[in-house]
């Protein structure tokens, strides 16, 4: 590792300074379990680690029945899975951020980071896009905010640009009679990284006969997580049992699985498990809507 | 070249502090400045869990933890698990049931095992395989491990 200083803000504005007068030569300090690992690997070298998590805004985690849920974007995951109104009214969020790496991991890092990191492997940012999540952004030029599923541009890129910062992420509250679900497929049981995941929102009508709207995501299988636009859409409408439906998303996310083959696996695994994923999404996210 | 940066910290309850560059984990301050090379280097890349110490309760990866992150924190390490009155139970139960061979791994299960049963005191065989995935161990396969964790967990229940 290369020697570089550290500096620890307390505030936005000051990070903010250190961040542009870095000129891009800043790593950017949450749980530090993807960076710390980049730069003993010499993938990165920074002159200043910039540590975020003395910075109230980032750290912050609360609800509020008007504005949702609100995750500071240093969070460590196992604060947002142990949030008792995470595991009640976002579960989601508790299938993914309990399976990103280890406990040791979870303790650290955090889902702004699984987030900015970018890997089209990432666990978080399915369950984030069909939560309907936006990422808060605040930069030289003023704040701005982006829907989850328009955050990722590439493998390690997404549309923060030079002098942003990712300072939250915000998820309006659960409409009545929904429910979302979060898998992904590993040959073990624990601790690796997805050959492909999938999460799926719906929410029901009232008698909890048919999907009204659905959102689908799936990860692992594109050069970024992917909102399965045409997924959802086939779903609208539909009977929670209806078989040529539930074909159709799994169809539509096969579509627009664009992997590639790696050590984890092949283009046609990939391809078949977005429409196993998908399925099984759908059919957790229908049951925790029933439960609701 | 950066400079170095004073640390002050609380390490198995008392006070310690430590100057280190940015640049070292808490890992290599604790085993090559302070002496405490009970904490062992596996991976150094998060995936084995035998440089395990616990942050404020909470199990960690050192090896994924700057020194100037320990600043103000509560670090215990496996220097601290005994006291002088004898080994703690996961200790005792770890040899009792020799659920170690060579031993790098230990100190990180030690570490793993007693913030899981501070948090969970009871918990069940598929939650300790569960919480400890993130400690490797080559020579023993585990069974040993999950029994000596779930013997201290009854013991300390008593």
């Amino acid at each position: 590792m290369n020697a570089f200083d550290y500096a620890a803000p307390q505030s936005v504005d000051e990070a903010l300074s250190l961040l542009s007068a870095g000129n891009g030569n800043v790593g950017v300090l949450a749980g530090g379990t993807d960076l710390i690992a980049q730069l003993k690997e010499n993938k990165r070298q920074i002159g200043l680690l910039l540590d975020l998590k003395k910075i109230p805004e980032t750290t912050a985690l609360s609800f509020d029945e008007g504005s949702g849920l609100h995750i500071g974007a240093a969070t460590a995951c196992s604060d947002i899975y142990n949030f008792d109104v995470v595991s009640s009214r976002y579960p989601a969020l508790v299938d993914c951020t309990s399976l990103i790496g280890s406990v040791q991991i979870q303790n650290r890092g955090s889902l702004g980071g699984n987030i900015c990191n970018a890997s089209p492997a990432a666990d978080g940012p399915p369950a984030v896009i069909v939560l309907g999540g936006v990422c808060n952004i605040i930069g030289p030029n003023g704040a701005r905010s982006v829907a989850a599923e328009d955050f990722f541009t590439g493998p390690g890129q997404s549309v923060l640009e030079a002098g942003e910062l990712l300072i939250s992420v915000e998820f309006p509250t659960p409409a009545a009679n929904s429910g979302a679900f979060f898998l992904r497929f590993i040959p073990r049981n624990e601790m690796d990284i997805a050959v492909a995941n999938a999460a799926v929102s719906v929410v029901l009508s009232d008698d909890k006969s048919t999907i009204e709207s659905a959102r689908v995501a799936i990860g692992a299988v594109a050069p970024t997580p992917l909102l399965v636009a045409d997924a959802g859409a086939a779903l609208a409408g539909k009977a929670v049992d209806d078989e040529d439906a539930i074909e159709a998303a799994c169809a539509a996310s096969r579509a627009a699985a664009k992997p590639i083959t790696d050590m984890r696996g092949t283009i046609e695994q990939r391809v078949h498990l977005a429409g196993v994923l998908t399925r099984r999404a759908i059919e957790g996210a229908v049951q925790r809507a029933k439960e609701s | 070249m950066a400079g170095k940066v004073h640390v002050t910290t609380t390490i198995n309850g008392e006070s310690v502090e430590f100057l280190c560059e940015p640049r070292q984990t808490i890992l290599e301050v604790l085993r090559d400045q302070l002496d405490l090379t009970g904490t062992k280097e596996g991976c150094s890349n998060g995936n084995c869990g035998a440089c395990s110490i616990q942050v404020n309760g909470d199990v960690i990866d050192s090896c994924l933890m700057m020194a100037v992150e320990a600043e103000g924190q509560d670090l215990q390490t496996i220097e601290g698990v005994a006291d002088p009155e004898g080994l703690h139970p996961l200790q005792q139960k770890f040899l009792e049931h020799a659920a170690l061979q060579c031993g790098i791994c230990t100190p990180g299960f030690i570490m793993a095992a007693k913030a899981l049963l501070e948090k969970e005191p009871n918990p069940s065989e598929e939650r300790i395989r569960l919480y400890l995935a993130g400690n490797l161990c080559r020579c023993t396969g585990y069974d040993k491990i999950v029994r000596a964790v779930q013997d201290a967990a009854s013991v300390m229940a008593k």
